[in-house]
């Protein structure tokens, strides 16, 4: 392949109409196109493919709508309502609501204030959830669950993934133990 | 202070910055050499005062200084040495210190190469890098401070600040924070410096790329420059995210290694228009087309690195499971925005300057084909681009945020993926220029037999997922493809040389690095499949409780719980470690340890896998609960991950590869064109 000559580019293919050469590039580009579109699609509407990202208030009051829907669902896990079988690896607890616009996190202080705050706040609207697996290392109060899953008839929210961020986590602007130097 | 003198040097190369954009500019508009020579003196600078600042924050770090706000988030009395050092890279402010220092590096690297034969290149080189590090370091001053500090005011009020207040004193906490212990593994320490090694290196191209449409040479010496440069960008992200995977799968414990998440996803993309560009590139030296294309990739390319960097800023941690928000993040948005409105500015300028010097007329020519390898991948990216985009889209018209999840990006680049293995076999056979089905055919048939004879044992063993058996042809076909080439190569040397078949071998591929090393790393990508087949398709699991003695079977393996312990470590630890005898068909194949560390600086506990890995498949056993009397049992979770070495495995040819392919050969390619048909010898 290296001692192969080298031939000068205009003798490739200077016979052929540019046109016609240059229309079945496009038609293969266009089929790829739509090969990706359908693609994208197809997964968007494919079960599982998308999921409502909700708040604990907007998915109670849209309960009856959403059963059975996948959806994803974001609160702060009460540490009290913590119940965990090592046997058969239920977990149980209760996630109270916290607002879903970051922007409006921001605005409360941070997360990790929103987080605090509503952990100790009865009057918010809360979530009952159900999970079985390994006890996540993070599951513990006043962490933000991130729940994808479905709504039971129940009132129950059957989670199929739990991912936790931990509050501890967040950059605290002031130590808690300091002494002035 | 240490803290006031790395403030200083970042104010200092800052303003060092600022000017050598400035400089350069006018050197160029004017002509000016001195001035084009003084920015040139500028960029230099900015390397060691960078170093200063980013040695006063380490040093800082090393020494337990809490009253500093980074130090203390990051670092305790608890940690040793080298991960003070690494902590560096543990936050968000640190990061973007350790990615300006980067940049500054490589930036100097490059002003430093020799510029005779593009002396017209470089004040707009230096322009292009010095306003990608000015921005970070604004970005570090005014919103990002690593060196803020905490101080008690005369009035008892505790704030956060620079500079001391007046009447106020430092607050000096006895302990830091810790780095969150997920972050304390070797995988994590390699894997973000990595990454960013392969972000900045990336910067390196497309200054070459906008410094050609500004001085509006449209040959490709800019990519016949930035060659190495850009498989070196690509080698370190190529790293990035195979470290990045690994360290998902030895730590996070959930026996996965890639999760779809938006911050994974951020740090794939520019690796996605980066393999795209390096292969366009290709076409470019070899043919002329494809000008306007290569510089929208690379545009494209940068302005991903720049939203990777943003994503992925503070750790991979703090923003795993959401989208980060902070107020750089307008900030990163506009400058994003403005960078690549003005790229694609000056590319539309030039438009009519970067017309092809010939056409593409074969529809199975290796051109034709390359181009369908970019497009394959610009898919994968606009599915990619598509996933993270979809809730801001969602919301935006109708009022509910929807979001996308891991089935998503399976199923829409899964088939995507599976053409690009394909092709991948396919395209090295094809000729430049022109080839035929006949051609072609006659190149394919005997690898695909062996492919063949590959699925045929697939099946006989039991496999009847069909995705699964396309997808093992697919991928049997190109490994046999690559193999047979090399074979092909190898066989016509020896007959020609005498040679025998490990020197016919290493010489063939140091005649042609590109050429080969880019054989070896498709290689490691089909080996890096049939890893990715292994475990997506075939992972089993289970979980039970067991009492000391009782086992969990699956499938062939059986795992016995013996006894459990726990301990604490001097660092800082208390560690629960079970010991769980392993078998096979009851065979016995030994012990492995799952355990729970919990680290009392940052009260978190980790999970530990205990892995017994071979070619064949990982039995993977998490410790996931334990009774505090330990002779009462523990819970374990148990996955069996077949074949998921061949990813790691492959990853390490991938990497060899591309050593093989960047490395500096000493007979430069030849600068002529060649529009050669590249048949094969028979």
């Amino acid at each position: 392949m290296e001692n192969s000559l080298p031939k000068p580019v205009s003798e490739l293919g200077a016979t052929r109409s540019t046109s016609r050469g240059s229309l079945k590039f496009i038609i293969g580009g266009l089929l790829i196109l739509a090969a990706v579109i359908y693609l994208i699609v197809a997964s968007l509407i494919a079960p599982g493919g998308t999921q409502y990202f909700l708040t604990v208030e907007e998915l109670n009051n849209r309960a009856a709508e959403m059963v059975g829907r996948e959806v994803r669902i974001s609160g702060v896990v009460l540490g009290d309502t913590i119940e965990y079988n090592a046997q058969t690896l239920d977990i149980a607890f209760t996630v109270a609501h916290i607002p879903g616009d970051n922007q409006e996190i921001e605005q409360l202080g941070g997360l990790a204030v929103v987080l605090k705050k509503a952990a100790h706040d009865g009057s918010l609207p809360r979530l009952n959830v159900k999970y079985n697996g390994p006890k996540p290392d993070l599951l513990k109060d006043e962490a933000q669950a991130i729940m994808t899953g479905k709504m039971g008839a129940d009132g129950t929210f059957y989670a199929e993934e739990l991912l936790l961020k931990c509050p501890t986590k967040y950059e605290e602007a002031i130590p808690e133990q300091s002494a002035a130097k | 202070m240490i803290a006031n003198f790395g403030f200083g040097t970042l104010i200092i190369s800052f303003v060092v910055s600022l000017y050598g954009i400035g400089a350069a500019v006018y050197g160029a508009r004017r002509n000016a050499l001195a001035w084009a020579e003084s920015a040139r003196a500028a960029m230099l600078l900015t390397w060691p005062l960078l170093t200063l600042t980013a040695a006063s924050l380490i040093y800082l770090l090393v020494t337990g200084h809490y009253e500093v706000q980074f130090v203390y988030n990051v670092t305790s009395n608890a940690m040793p040495l080298y991960l003070r050092v690494t902590a560096l890279w543990g936050g968000q402010a640190g990061s973007l210190v350790f990615w300006s220092w980067l940049m500054a590096a490589f930036a100097s690297a490059v002003t430093l190469r020799s510029w005779e034969r593009d002396r017209e290149f470089q004040p707009w080189v230096i322009v292009v890098s010095l306003v990608t590090l000015a921005f970070f370091l604004g970005l570090i001053i005014f919103l990002e401070n690593p060196f803020v500090r905490f101080w008690q005011t005369a009035n008892g009020m505790q704030v956060v600040s620079m500079f001391q207040p007046s009447g106020g004193a430092l607050l000096l906490p006895p302990d830091g924070r810790g780095l969150n212990p997920l972050l304390r593994h070797p995988g994590m320490i390699i894997h973000p410096p990595m990454l960013y090694l392969g972000f900045v290196s990336f910067v390196i191209p497309y200054a070459f790329a906008i410094a050609a449409l500004v001085t509006g040479r449209s040959d490709d010496r800019w990519i016949r420059i930035t060659r190495r440069w850009t498989l070196v960008a690509w080698l370190f992200l190529s790293l990035g995210l195979v470290l990045g995977s690994r360290w998902a799968y030895d730590v996070l414990g959930w026996g996965g290694y890639w999760g779809w998440d938006p911050v994974e996803i951020a740090a794939f993309m520019p690796w996605l228009s980066g393999t795209a560009f390096l292969h366009s590139v290709m076409i470019q030296e070899k043919r002329g087309l494809f000008k306007r294309w290569n510089l929208i990739l690379i545009i494209i390319t940068y302005s991903l690195v720049i939203f990777g960097t943003f994503l992925t800023r503070s750790g991979v941690l703090s923003s795993v499971h959401a989208f980060a928000q902070s107020s750089i993040g307008p900030l990163f948005f506009g400058f994003i925005s403005v960078t690549f409105l003005i790229s694609m500015a000056l590319l539309l300028h030039r438009w009519n300057d970067l017309r092809s010097q010939g056409h593409m007329t074969s529809l199975l020519s290796r051109e034709a084909l390359f181009l369908v390898n970019n497009l394959l991948f610009m898919g994968i990216l606009v599915v990619c681009m598509w996933g993270v985009l979809f809730p801001l889209v969602s919301e935006l018209f109708t009022g509910q945020k929807v979001t996308v999840g891991p089935p998503f990006y399976e199923r829409a680049a899964g088939p995507l993926f599976g053409a690009l293995v394909f092709l991948m076999g396919i395209a090295p056979l094809s000729a430049w220029g022109h080839s035929t089905v006949k051609t072609l055919g006659r190149a394919v048939w005997k690898p695909s037999l062996a492919a063949l004879a590959i699925l045929i044992v697939a099946i006989v063993s039991g496999v009847q997922n069909g995705a699964a058996l396309a997808a093992i042809f697919v991928i049997a076909l190109t490994a046999c493809i690559t193999v047979y080439e090399y074979g092909r190569g190898v066989a016509a040397r020896m007959r020609r040389s005498g040679e025998n078949p490990l020197a016919a071998l290493w010489r063939l591929a140091g005649r042609n690095r590109r050429r080969y090393g880019g054989y070896i790393i498709h290689l490691g990508v089909t080996l890096m499949a049939v890893g990715i087949i292994g475990i997506e398709m075939f992972q089993t699991e289970t979980q039970g409780a067991l009492k000391p003695g009782e086992s969990l079977q699956l499938g062939r393996y059986a795992v016995t719980f013996r006894s459990l312990a726990q301990f604490d470590t001097p660092d800082g630890r208390s560690v629960a470690r079970a010991v769980v005898g392993v078998s096979r068909d009851g065979q016995p194949l030994g012990e492995l340890y799952p355990r729970r560390d919990f680290y009392y600086d940052t009260q978190q506990p980790m999970t530990i896998p205990g892995v017994r890995s071979s070619i064949e498949d990982d039995l993977y056993v998490l410790l996931v609960d334990w009774q505090p009397i330990s002779s009462e049992g523990a819970t374990f979770k148990v996955y069996h991950n077949p074949l998921v070495n061949w990813l790691w495995v492959g990853g390490l040819v991938f990497i060899l590869g591309t050593f093989v392919a960047a490395w500096p050969s000493r007979e430069e390619p030849v600068p002529v064109r060649v529009p050669a048909q590249l048949v094969t010898e028979p």
